[in-house]
Formats: structure tokens, C-alpha cells, sequence
């Protein structure tokens, strides 16, 4: 069973934690730190695993963003691996090519595809397909059930600029997956 | 109406959303704190307004602080505000907010019952999927309690969705109410046969958790997953199958061999490494288990070894490291095929990934042997030097001192180049180690009598340069080793050359640096030092030089009257008055040598807490007893000894006293933590074989330039072993009549571990070893009882299962009846929610009830597909309809039968192993073959020739149709795991879990995908 799952930049800067176990919140801060500390202090081109207390730490690099999960020690490290992937190419999947700035400015969505993939520390669905599936109908019930939205949303967007890249593709999407679900249904 | 939500809108205008905070923090770098503050205040602002679209995006905001490490406790209640809001857009954000908030300490969770759970019945899939995902972050024990029973129904909903998010979520609530597994496992075990395959998937998961921490319960399970894992084609799946047959093998024997085949044929078929690691991993569980030997079996190791070495020799790091993982497994029970991939295994060593050479030193471990001991340390040492981390260096010097002393000393043949060693290594700087050094020597000066003189003269040579172990900081684990020394030098102090030198060096004014107690043992040991040099000069007649170390003794003691310990005053008093015995010119060498008579042995490591407490003996009154009370209960009147170690002279008497033992326990190792030793009052056995008289010691026959200032060189050690090795092949072609050679082998036949399997093992040890056996005390065994764990969380999970139900086996339901005598442990529930609740029950139950009959009919059209000539089936259908309904209403308790799952096992195991494609005896239960089973055979009998026997008993019927569609599941077992498969392979084009073999392949394909990733961001 996985502990926990932590996203954090390069810099150390926290960009998402599920916590699979209850704990303390002073515990998990020190977790935290002890993660990025000894996961960013480790060469290029090592392996992706460490000991650490009881439990492995399995890590992947991508690009400027680590993914840190802690297994127990009996779990597959290389299983490990592919879920974190998986994850990635889920949020790559949502986002389109995604970057540490979506999961930053939509770190609610990240939460959201996360615990469509997983929950309590176990895989529910290993389908790429279905997980995306339900995401894109939970957005859809999101953004079609409040009467006010459609206003809201136009007095949001009237107040902003339309400067920010990850929100227009983001309202890109979910219209033209509106649009598809609209034809299958 | 209108009007409030367009001001609800326009006073959202003017607050921040999520981006805002986001974009707002970013850019106020240098005042994060006082921005941050400013937007907690704005918060709390928006909390309290009525808008919940407001209150939504302040707990929105607010999570995201919470992920950068603020307190947001405070609004543990707003939260469930939102979660508790009817429009699912909140919903969601609260959800959120409280999986990430939230935990056991949080007070305000219990409100939140009643809102999940109508959120759990609620008709839209998503309500109740985001509940359900919430809840598995935050479930405490008591929501585990009162949601059990509406979990466990959704695990029977009509949408796959819903089914395997409870069936995961449940394992949570199996964590927290242990009490819910034991009703909520019939219906868990339906699962692995769930059309849905995410759902067999979750409930294979959940066992294989379940089964891992208590293996035996699930036993019966291994035919279900056996077909299973011959069916399936779903590798996230096959992993969790295989690992959890890697649990259950070392508790069936029988099963292992029934895995070997279909599990080497996976690793010679599958292209995905996690499978193949996962399948080597549960072969090597297997081959464990049967370490009895079968000769067929090399060939699974030598094929395990084979594709370890494949994922060792590979470019990819990962692979490595998990090769030299799971080869350290396979060391243990078949080091020799380990053994011929040493060169690759060294090669490991020098790898620049830290990681990967810890892995590998976990295997030099049992590469060792004698012939090569000295020749992996040398390298070890060698890399101990070049080593820059300190956490390295020290993992290398525990594996030096696990790989020398393992087995009792096994592969040591020279003892002088061990102490050598162990002095080399007191040379690091900045270890933590130093107490392990410091317990080695102690350890191998005790045991290995031969050693003795050559270690003191070590000792005596560490305690002169002390200076040189201290150095500078006070911390300096180092020093522990003259906590050795000392004690070395001390106790075996007829060996030194030159006591008075050694005298001199440990009452030199920088001791009183050292911590407290290596001070104690310092002072102690220069009194023994002081008996061994007023013994020689009173032998010598030399009044007056007997007389002047006794000034010096009493000149320096006073600087360590200040030390905490209380060894320093009193010994000074001692000396006081053997002064005031020499100047009446009275020999006192005698007596204060017997201070320190008699031998210390090694005490077993948990001999001490076996010491049963004599009956008439209160430990905490004892210390202010007269001293003269203990003495007549000794059986050697020791003089004066007790003054100096009264804890080692306890009587023993074997009564035990119940009561008293356990209060005492904790007074005793408080006593006994600063004291390592432990003497018998009465001679044990193993104190007779280890007779000195037996052993003689055998002279070093190579001198060594000892008196060199530095410290001393284990090379040196090694040249003359391999001199003296040659020396001994040359005697032994000759001739066996030198006594020498016949004392060698004596020492040699003594020891422990008989290892007279390899030719190697031929060369003898230059010191005949007396390696002593650990005492303890009568009676008394070694066990590893008290070792558990009693506050495990899963040891309240091992339940077995294969029990009966009885009727404390329910979980609790909440429920306006009485008649069912069922508490309602919700203390909040009010009258109001209690009519809600019965109306969302009976939802639930109409849900329910739908669900069964939708499953019903499909499975009966599968029945009519796979088995048209049985109306039996038809019948066995439509009576299955009622059962579990009523079950339902009694809190689905539902029975399973011991006797047949017993048999039902005992039986699949028994049969000779199959070719994974068919198993016949599956199907076929011969049924003339088990006369004591007759309940089960009728039952086959009747799934055969359709004749059924109407309505026994209802719970009967219930355990039958169970029965049945098993049986039917294994008859269409692999047409429909095949057609699982298929819809997998439709849904998803990509085959499952290829990334990672693809990725250890053309690892740089990869590397290059996520830089130019990487190239985008900024």
C-alpha cells in the first residue's frame, strides 16, 4: 500500500501531497522536508529507490517536477514506477502537455484525476481511458449544475485578462468534451 | 432570490479566486507571510458569508495554504459546510478539503456522519464516489463503525464505478473496525469474480493487503486466485496475485510446487520487468519454502539467478538495484548459485550510485568464505577510505564487522588480523559506530581465549594513544572504543606486558574529557590494573614500588571524584585504605586480587530478562539491606567484591514469582543497562565444555613488530596468513603427527558450525577458537515470543474466516427497529435523520434489489450460454434471488463452510501439478473419493446430474449457490477471463504495463521525451 504521494519543483516548493495514512500534520511537514531534502540531493543517473525507515521511497524525475511516492517494503518498486507514470500521462492527458504551472494554478484537478486513479493507497483503475472518462463527466457536471455559472463566469472573465494559458485550454477542453459527450450521448 | 445570488456574484467579483491567491503569492516572493496573513483574514471574511458559491472558493484557498504548510484547522467546520452542500461543484472542493485536512483529531468529524452517509446513497454516481474517495482519507474508527454496513452495500451497487471505490475503501475500514472483516468477507470474495475487471482488480487488491499480514486465514482463497492468475492477462492484477502467493507459500508447501510452473513460464513469456521481478520474487518465496531440496528445482534457481543477472548486468539503474534486492533473497537458502556471480556482484561495489553498492553489500555477506574473507575486507577497507559520505563509510563498517563475525566467527581463520581490522577502523573519523567496534573487541577478546594476549597488547596500545581517538569533539562516537580497551586491559590484565605503563596512560588528566561512563569503567579497570601491578611487585618483593603506585592511585583518582558515576569515590576509599595495610607493612596483593577472581563469560542476549526472581527477594528494598545477607546466600565468599560489582553476585533461585517478575523486570534492565556482564553464581554446563584446560593456547608462531607507534597494519596480517596457510598444506602432504596440528583440529572440531561441506573450509584457524556458548540461565529458553508487537493494527485483522458466522459477527446498522435488537451507535441521530435514513435505505435496498436481479438475469444467461443442459442451474437461480435479500435484512450474515473450503484445498493441492491451460480436477471433484465429506459431495453431485433437493435450510442454500457459481466460474473460467481481457485490450489500446519494459529498454527515448517536457516549462 502506498503512504503517501508527493509532487515538489526543483526547488523544494511542495505541489501536491495525498497522504494515504493518518498522521499528524507536524509529522507529514517532516516527512516533507526529509523527502525533498534527500530526494533532491541525489545524483543524476542513480536508481529511483531509497530505504528509508520503513519504507521505500520510489522517486522519478520529470522534467522540472519530482514525483515521490513511499511504498511498504514488500510492495514492487517497479509497479511503483509505473504508477507514477501513469499518473503523469494522466495529467498529461487532462492538461495536454502538461507543465508544473497547471498543476500549480489547477491544483484542485490534479487532486481530482488523483483520486480517480487511486484511493487508499491502491490502484481502482489501471484504464487510462475510464479514468478520464469519469474526470471529464464530473467537470462536466461541475460546469453544467450551478444556474449562475455561465454569469459568473462571464463576470470572472470580463474582470481577467485572458492572460493566463493554462486557464484558456482548460475552458478549451472541457468545452469540446462537452461537445463530444453531447454527440455519444 | 435572484437578486441575492446576483450579489452573491457581484461580491464574488471583487474577491480572489484561486488563480488570484495563487498568481498573488507568487508574486509577493519577498512578503509571502504578511500576503499570505492578508489573505487568511480575507478568508475568513468570505467564510462567513452565506453564499456558498464564496464559502467554496475560501475553502478552495484555503486547501491550497494548507499544502503550503498553514494551520487551517480553524476551519474544520466551514468545511464540512460545503461538503455538505447540495450542488456537486462544492461538494467536490469540500470533499477535497477535508480528505486534506482532516484526521483523527479532528473533533468536528463526527458531524460529517450523517452527511456521508447520504451522500453514499445518493443516485448520482459522482456524490457518492467523491464521498467515498474522501472518506478513504479521513475514515477514523468510529465513521468506520456506523458506515461499515452502507460501504459494504455499495460494494453490491450496479455501477462498476461505485463497487470497486467501496470494495478499496473497505480494506480502510477493516484498519479502523476490525470487527467489520469477519461479515463483509462473503461478500469481498464475491468480488474477485466481478464482471467488472477494475472491480476484481480492487478485491484482489484488498486481499492480497488482507493476506499479507495474516497469510493463514486465506489459504483457502489459493484455487480462486490461482485460476485467476492463469487467466488473467491484466498485469496490474497479476502482480497483486503473485505477491500475495509469495505471502501465502511459506505456509503450504504444496502450493509452491503447484506455482513453480505456471510462474516460470511467466518469466520466460512476459515482456514487463515489474511482472517478471514480482514472478522471480514469489519463486524464490517458493523455492524457500521448499528448501527440503526437490532436485527439479535447481532449475528454477538457476533460472531466477539467470534473469537476476540479466536485470544486474542491464544499463537501467532501477533494474539493478531490484536484481541485487532479490538476489540478497536467494542468498539465504542457496548462497552457492549467488556464489558464481561474485565477480559481478564486487563489480557492483564501485558503481557510483550509493543505493546500488549498499544492495551489493548486503550480498557480500554470504559470498564470504574462508579462503576469501580477507581479500573482500582488504577491499572494503579500501573503499571505507575513498568513501566521502559519512552514512556510507559507517554502513560499510557495520557490513566489515557483520561479514567478519557472522555464524559465531565462522570464516575467520586469523584473529590477530581481526583485531587489526578492528583497530584500522577506530581510526575513522566522525562514526557513529564506535560502540559496535567497542562491542567486537570486547566479544572476540572474551570468546576467543587464544586472542587474549595479542588483543590486550592492542588495547593497551589504543588506550596509550588515546589522544588520537578523542581528538577534538567531545562527541566523537570513537571514544567508545576505549570503553573496550579499558575493559580489556583491565580484565585480562596478566596478559600486559607492562601494566604500569598502561596504568599510567588511563589516569592521565584528558580521561576526565571522556563521557561519564567510559570514565567508570576506566577507574574500574585501573583497579584491576593496580591488582595485577601490586601482584607482580609484591612477587618481586619490591615493598617500595608497591607502595609508590598506590600513591599514584591515589594522586590521580581524586579527578574523577567529580563524575557522575559513583564508581570513582568509592574506589578511592579502597585505596585509601590498602594504603594505610601497606604502610603496617601487611601484603595486601592477595586480597586485592580477589577482588577481580573468577571468569566472565558471555551472556545470552536475552538470558537476563529469563533470570527468574527468587521468592524472598524484593528488589527495592534490596539496596538498603546489610551486605552481609547477599554474601551468605553466595556460594563463594568473594571478600570485598560485592562492593564493586554487587549487581553481578545476585543469587539465583528458580522459583518464579509471577507478580513480582514483571515489577521488577523494569528495575532490572534499568540496573543492568550499564553493566555488560553478568557473572553465575554456580558453574552452568556450557561453562564445563568450554573448559580452559581443553584448549590449549597455541603459541603465535610469527612475531610481529608490535611496538610500532602507529597503529597496526591488518596487511601485514594478511601476508603471514597466507604464508601460514602454505606453511599448513605443506605440514598436512606431510605428515599429521605434529601435536600442533592435532591441537588445531581439536580447536577446530569444537566449533559450531560444522562447515566441512567445501574443500576450502580445510584451512584451519591459526587461534583455536573457543567459541563459547552463550549462557543462560536453567531452564530457560531462547524464544522469540516476546518480540511481537502487541500494538500491530493488523494482528486485530486476523480473523479466521473460514469460521462459521456467528451473530456477534453483524455489522451495526442503524435502524428505527428494535426488533433487531441492534444498537444505534450514533449518538446524534435524531428522529428526523432516522426517517431520512429509512427512506435512503429503502432506496438502497430497491437499488439493491435491482443490482441483484440485473445480475441475476446476466448470469443465468451466461448460465443458459455455458451449460444449456442443466435446468438444475435455472432452479439453483432463481432460489440464490431470495437468500441474499433476506441476508440483507439480517445484516448479511453470511455462512461459508469450513469442512468443504478445507477439503476443497486439501484437495487442489494434492493433485499433481497441471499445465496452467486445464484443470481438470477443478471441475471433476471425484466424488467416490471423500466418503467424510457428505454434505459437499451431494452438492457436486447435484451441480452434476441437476437433481435438487429442495429447501434444506435457507443459510444452506445460501453457502450452495455460492458454491455453485464458483464452480461454474471455474467451469467458464478461462473463455471468461479471456473475454475480461479482451475488453480491457478494447478499451485501451496500449497493452497494460509496457511502459516500464519499454522504458528499461531504450531508457534514452525516454530520457529525451521528458527534457524536451522540460524544454516547455520554465
Amino acid at each position: 500500500m502506498m503512504h503517501f504521494m508527493l509532487l515538489f519543483s526543483r526547488q523544494g516548493k511542495l505541489r501536491l501531497q495525498k497522504w494515504f495514512i493518518a498522521i499528524e500534520e507536524r509529522e507529514k511537514m517532516k516527512i516533507i522536508r526529509e523527502m525533498t531534502q534527500s530526494v533532491l540531493a541525489r545524483q543524476p543517473k542513480t536508481c529511483n529507490f531509497m530505504d528509508w525507515k520503513d519504507l521505500k521511497i520510489v522517486y522519478k524525475r520529470y522534467a522540472s517536477l519530482y514525483i515521490c511516492c513511499g511504498m511498504e517494503d514488500q510492495d514492487n518498486e517497479l509497479l511503483t514506477i509505473e504508477i507514477m507514470h501513469r499518473y503523469i500521462e494522466l495529467l498529461d492527458k487532462y492538461f495536454g502537455n502538461v507543465c508544473e504551472l497547471d498543476i500549480i494554478f489547477n491544483f484542485e484537478k490534479a487532486y481530482f484525476i488523483l483520486d480517480e486513479f487511486l484511493i487508499g493507497g491502491e490502484v481502482q483503475e489501471t484504464s487510462k481511458l475510464s479514468v478520464s472518462k469519469c474526470i471529464e463527466e464530473s467537470d462536466l457536471m461541475q460546469e453544467v449544475s450551478p444556474g449562475m455559472k455561465d454569469t459568473l463566469l462571464k463576470v470572472i472573465s470580463f474582470r481577467q485578462q485572458p492572460t493566463s494559458r493554462v486557464q484558456c485550454r482548460c475552458s478549451c477542453f472541457t468545452e469540446g468534451k462537452k461537445a463530444q459527450v453531447q454527440k455519444d450521448g | 432570490m435572484a437578486l441575492k445570488m446576483v450579489k452573491g456574484s457581484i461580491d464574488r467579483m471583487f474577491d480572489k479566486n484561486l488563480q488570484d491567491l495563487v498568481r498573488g503569492i507568487r508574486n509577493h516572493k519577498e512578503d509571502e507571510a504578511k500576503f499570505i496573513s492578508a489573505c487568511i483574514d480575507e478568508i475568513k471574511h468570505e467564510l462567513k458569508q452565506d453564499n456558498i458559491a464564496v464559502k467554496a472558493n475560501a475553502v478552495c484557498k484555503l486547501t491550497y495554504l494548507q499544502m503550503l504548510g498553514y494551520d487551517v484547522s480553524w476551519a474544520a467546520f466551514n468545511i464540512i459546510e460545503v461538503m455538505s452542500s447540495s450542488k456537486f461543484t462544492f461538494k467536490r472542493i469540500g470533499y477535497l478539503a477535508a480528505s486534506q485536512c482532516f484526521h483523527e483529531g479532528t473533533d468536528v468529524i463526527m458531524l460529517t456522519t450523517n452527511q456521508i452517509r447520504k451522500d453514499l446513497s445518493s443516485p448520482n454516481q459522482y456524490d457518492t464516489g467523491v464521498a467515498l474517495t474522501g472518506l478513504s482519507c479521513f475514515v477514523t474508527p468510529d465513521l468506520a463503525r456506523d458506515l461499515a454496513n452502507d460501504i459494504m452495500t455499495l460494494m453490491s451497487h450496479t455501477k462498476p464505478y461505485i463497487r470497486k471505490k467501496a470494495v478499496l475503501i473497505m480494506y480502510k475500514v477493516f484498519l479502523k473496525y476490525p470487527e467489520s472483516l469477519r461479515p463483509a468477507f462473503p461478500r469481498l470474495k464475491e468480488k474477485l469474480e466481478d464482471p467488472d475487471p477494475g472491480v476484481q482488480s480492487a478485491a484482489v487488491n484488498v486481499i492480497c493487503e488482507l493476506a499479507r499480514r495474516n497469510p493463514k486465514n486465506y489459504l483457502s482463497l489459493a484455487p480462486l486466485f490461482f485460476k485467476l492468475m492463469t487467466s488473467s492477462t491484466n498485469n496490474w492484477v497479476l502482480i497483486k496475485i503473485i505477491k500475495l502467493f509469495g505471502a501465502l507459500t511459506p505456509l503450504e508447501p504444496r502450493l509452491g510446487k503447484k506455482l513453480i510452473e505456471p510462474l516460470t513460464n511467466l518469466i520466460h513469456s512476459t515482456s514487463a520487468m515489474s511482472l517478471l521481478y514480482e514472478c522471480v520474487n514469489t519463486v524464490i518465496a517458493v523455492l524457500i519454502s521448499l528448501s527440503s531440496g526437490m532436485p527439479n528445482h535447481s532449475a528454477s534457481i538457476q533460472l531466477c539467478v539467470q534473469k537476476l543477472r540479466i536485470l544486474i548486468e542491464d544499463s537501467d539503474q532501477n533494474l539493478k538495484y531490484l536484481g541485487l534486492l532479490a538476489m540478497s533473497k536467494i542468498l539465504k537458502t542457496h548462497p552457492k548459485s549467488v556464489q558464481s556471480h561474485k565477480d559481478l556482484i564486487l563489480q557492483c561495489l564501485d558503481d557510483k550510485d550509493e543505493s546500488i553498492r549498499l544492495r551489493a553489500l548486503d550480498l557480500l555477506y554470504g559470498m564470504v568464505s574462508k579462503k576469501n574473507l580477507m581479500e573482500i575486507v582488504k577491499k572494503l577497507m579500501i573503499h571505507v577510505d575513498k568513501a566521502e559520505g559519512t552514512t556510507y563509510r559507517d554502513e560499510l563498517l557495520t557490513k566489515i564487522i557483520d561479514i567478519c563475525s557472522q555464524s559465531n566467527y565462522q570464516y575467520i581463520t586469523n584473529f590477530e588480523w581481526y583485531i587489526s581490522i578492528l583497530v584500522e577502523l577506530t581510526r575513522l573519523e566522525g562514526t557513529r559506530h564506535g560502540h559496535l567496534i567497542a562491542s567486537q573487541m570486547l566479544d572476540v577478546a572474551i570468546r576467543v581465549k587464544a586472542i587474549r594476549s595479542f588483543a590486550v597488547s592492542q588495547m593497551a596500545m589504543l588506550l596509550d594513544n588515546a589522544h588520537l581517538l578523542t581528538g577534538n569533539t567531545q562527541r566523537n562516537g570513537i571514544c567508545e572504543v576505549l570503553y573496550a580497551a579499558a575493559w580489556i586491559c583491565g580484565e585480562f590484565s596478566e596478559h600486559l606486558e607492562e601494566p604500569m605503563q598502561t596504568l599510567e596512560a588511563m589516569l592521565r588528566p584528558k580521561v576526565t574529557t571522556l563521557p561519564g561512563h567510559i570514565q567508570a569503567v576506566y577507574v574500574q579497570n585501573a583497579v584491576k590494573l593496580f591488582a595485577t601491578v601490586l601482584a607482580r611487585q609484591e612477587g618481586a618483593g619490591d615493598r617500595q614500588a608497591a607502595q609508590e603506585t598506590t600513591e599514584l592511585l591515589i594522586e590521580k583518582l581524586p579527578q574523577f571524584v567529580q563524575s557522575s558515576d559513583l564508581e570513582a569515590s568509592c574506589i578511592l576509599q579502597l585505596i585509601k585504605y590498602i594504603q594505610k595495610l601497606q604502610a603496617k607493612e601487611v601484603s595486601v596483593s592477595e586480597e586485592v586480587s580477589a577482588l577481580f577472581a573468577g571468569e566472565l563469560n558471555p551472556v545470552a542476549p536475552k538470558a537476563q530478562k529469563k533470570v527468574p526472581i527468587p521468592d524472598g527477594l524484593d528488589l527495592d528494598s534490596w539496596i538498603n539491606k546489610p551486605l552481609r545477607e547477599i554474601e551468605s546466600e553466595d556460594e563463594k565468599p568473594r571478600a570485598v567484591f560485592q562492593v564493586e560489582e554487587p549487581q553481578h553476585s545476585r543469587p539465583r533461585v528458580p522459583e518464579i514469582d509471577e507478580k513480582e517478575l514483571a515489577k521488577r523486570r523494569e528495575v532490572r534492565k534499568q540496573e543492568q543497562a550499564s553493566n555488560p556482564f553478568y557473572i553465575k553464581s554456580s558453574p552452568s554446563p556450557q561453562k564445563e565444555t568450554a573448559n580452559v584446560d581443553h584448549i590449549p593456547v597455541v603459541q603465535i608462531d610469527l612475531t610481529v613488530p608490535l611496538k610500532v607507534p602507529g597503529m597496526p597494519m591488518s596487511e601485514q596480517y594478511v601476508k603471514l596468513e597466507e604464508d601460514r596457510r602454505q606453511k599448513q598444506k605443506q605440514d598436512k602432504k606431510k605428515d599429521k603427527k605434529k601435536k600442533k596440528e592435532k591441537e588445531k583440529k581439536r580447536g577446530k572440531g569444537r566449533r559450531l558450525d560444522s562447515a566441512h561441506t567445501e574443500s576450502e573450509e580445510d584451512i584451519a584457524p591459526a587461534q583455536s577458537v573457543d567459541i563459547m556458548t552463550e549462557e543462560m540461565p536453567e531452564n530457560a529458553l531462547p524464544s522469540d515470543e516476546d518480540d511481537k508487537d502487541p500494538n500491530d493494527p493488523y494482528r486485530a485483522l486476523d480473523i479466521d474466516l473460514d469460521k462459521p458466522m456467528v451473530d456477534s459477527d453483524k455489522l451495526p446498522v442503524q435502524t428505527h427497529r428494535p426488533t433487531e435488537g441492534l444498537k444505534s451507535p450514533d449518538p446524534v441521530a435524531g428522529v428526523e435523520e432516522q426517517d431520512e435514513k429509512k427512506s435512503s435505505k429503502k432506496i438502497k435496498k430497491d437499488k439493491e434489489r435491482k443490482d441483484k436481479e440485473r445480475k441475476k438475469s446476466k448470469e443465468e444467461k451466461k448460465k443458459k450460454k455455458h451449460r444449456k443442459s442443466t435446468p438444475g442451474e435455472e432452479e439453483e437461480g432463481q432460489v440464490e434471488k431470495p437468500a441474499p435479500a433476506a441476508a440483507e435484512s439480517k445484516i448479511t450474515a453470511l455462512p461459508t463452510a469450513p469442512p468443504t473450503e478445507d477439503f476443497d484445498l486439501d484437495f487442489w493441492l494434492s493433485s499433481a501439478p497441471v499445465p496452467s491451460q486445464s484443470q481438470p480436477e477443478l471441475v471433476d471433484p471425484a466424488p467416490s473419493s471423500e466418503p467424510e465429506e457428505p454434505k459437499d459431495e451431494e452438492e457436486r453431485e447435484e451441480s452434476k446430474s441437476s437433481k435438487h433437493k429442495k429447501q434444506q435450510h435457507r443459510k444452506e442454500k445460501e453457502e450452495k449457490s455460492k458454491k455453485k457459481k464458483k464452480k461454474k466460474h471455474q467451469d467458464e473460467g478461462k473463455a471468461k477471463s479471456v473475454q475480461n481481457g479482451t475488453l480491457e485490450e478494447e478499451e485501451e489500446p496500449l497493452p497494460p504495463m509496457t511502459n516500464y519494459s519499454l522504458l528499461a529498454e531504450n531508457s534514452d527515448i525516454k530520457m529525451v521525451s521528458t527534457g524536451q517536457q522540460g524544454a516547455r516549462m520554465v
